[in-house]
């Protein structure tokens, strides 16, 4: 009679089919995920309870820093050659190709029109340090911004969005003034970009009922 | 593809090659990977508050629905997180007409409830009614927009301060979300408001 052989359990997984399965989703979520781009001047946003989530597309942001200079960011790349197109010939300035590639793929422009050849000719990084010193200049006698806006409104249509992004400091003074601007030009409608906040049930919100 | 992976062979039998890689490492790269693309697409979505401005053609002045004194609640936003209220028609005499409170919960939102209580227990009724599902999304979208604007419900008119900053307005806007209050609007401080506010001692000037 032979021995009863017991067979060696072999604790080896096959990791194969997780693995593809992983992947699969890994390159889901990569090509699905959009990333923040980064922004001239760090904002903090004020919280609030809306739970209403800002489109994806066809949206123009306008960011205010906490000091009060203003950032655009339109955000399809041939909406923005567009737009500065319109810009330039409003302030007669000639536009090289390398300039409207660079200024497409760059993040949230802000300066003013006439020094634009001399920023554009810096290099990236030097840009990037100068931008949150500068700001679209939004005084009664050389509103760029309302340039901006109408050219944004021009490009995109109708449906654009205009998303204000504020810093919680940013002094009331220079909302007004943007807000202003934007309903001489009758864009009554805006989203305010907040963060969430939990909804806490109030004592009195449950006393009322 | 069958392979022995113990040493188990026979003496003198050609080993066999190994073919198998180990997988874990990729597969642990990979579940990192997957984590933070997951955790990062769903929280970087921004949320948003939609407001409407009335505009500033003179012809809509009139369409303008003018507040019943009654139902009226100005809101003033002023420095260092305080808010100024009045109800009703304003008091162009009264020294310390005024009254002040804050953004806490037991401040402008008890305040506002107080105003809007028949809304806001219809609004509890609706939530509890979709909860159990006994009405769809529209209609609950539908009727919510009804119970805020009917007859009965407050007008808040908010009005921002120089001095007060942008989390102030969006607090209060969040109030109104909070409360329920269908009919609000944000308006610019005028002569009336700023002798008001003199009279009761608030500092409306912007702080050098």
């Amino acid at each position: 009679m032979p021995k009863i052989k017991v067979k060696r359990k072999d604790t080896w997984i096959d990791m194969t089919p997780m693995s593809d399965v992983m992947v699969l989703l890994l390159t889901f979520f990569m090509l699905t995920s959009t990333f923040l781009k980064p922004e001239p001047v760090t904002v903090a946003t004020p919280l609030s309870v809306s739970e209403i989530k800002i489109p994806e597309k066809n949206v123009m942001s306008v960011l205010i820093s906490p000091t009060g200079q203003v950032f655009l960011d339109i955000d399809n790349p041939n909406d923005r050659i567009a737009a500065l197109e319109k810009m330039a010939s409003a302030y007669n300035i000639q536009l090289t190709d390398k300039e409207k590639y660079e200024f497409s793929i760059a993040t949230s422009f802000g300066f003013p029109m006439q020094s634009f050849k001399q920023f554009m000719a810096l290099p990236e990084e030097k840009r990037n340090e100068e931008l949150p010193k500068l700001g679209i200049p939004k005084d009664s006698t050389d509103n760029q911004f309302k340039g901006w806006v109408l050219a944004a409104r021009e490009v995109k249509g109708k449906d654009m969005v205009i998303a204000i992004k504020a810093d919680s400091e940013t002094p009331y003074t220079s909302i007004k003034s943007v807000m202003g601007s934007l309903q001489d030009l009758k864009e009554n409608r805006y989203n305010l970009i907040t963060s969430l906040r939990e909804v806490e049930t109030t004592p009195a919100a449950t006393a009322a009922k | 593809m069958q392979v022995d992976s113990g040493g188990s062979g026979k003496k003198g039998e050609r080993k066999k090659m190994d073919t198998r890689v180990d997988f874990t490492p990729m597969v642990d790269m990979i579940m990192l990977l997957l984590t933070f693309f997951m955790l990062a697409t769903t929280l970087s979505k921004p949320q948003t508050m939609e407001i409407a401005l009335p505009s500033k053609e003179k012809g809509d002045e009139k369409n303008q629905t003018l507040a019943k004194a009654s139902e009226a609640v100005t809101l003033y936003l002023g420095a260092d997180n305080k808010v100024y209220y009045f109800m009703g028609e304003p008091d162009l005499t009264t020294p310390n007409f005024l009254k002040s409170t804050t953004y806490a919960a037991d401040g402008l939102r008890a305040l506002i409830l107080n105003k809007n209580r028949k809304a806001v227990t219809q609004v509890n009724e609706l939530k509890d009614k979709k909860l159990r599902l006994q009405i769809t999304q529209e209609q609950y979208d539908k009727e919510l927009s009804k119970i805020k604007v009917q007859d009965g419900t407050p007008t808040v008119i908010i009005k921002p301060l120089d001095n007060s900053n942008y989390d102030n307005l969006v607090s209060a806007l969040d109030e109104m979300l909070i409360t329920s209050v269908g009919k609000y609007a944000i308006t610019e401080v005028d002569e009336n408001d700023k002798k008001m506010l003199t009279n009761s001692g608030v500092d409306f000037a912007v702080k050098k």
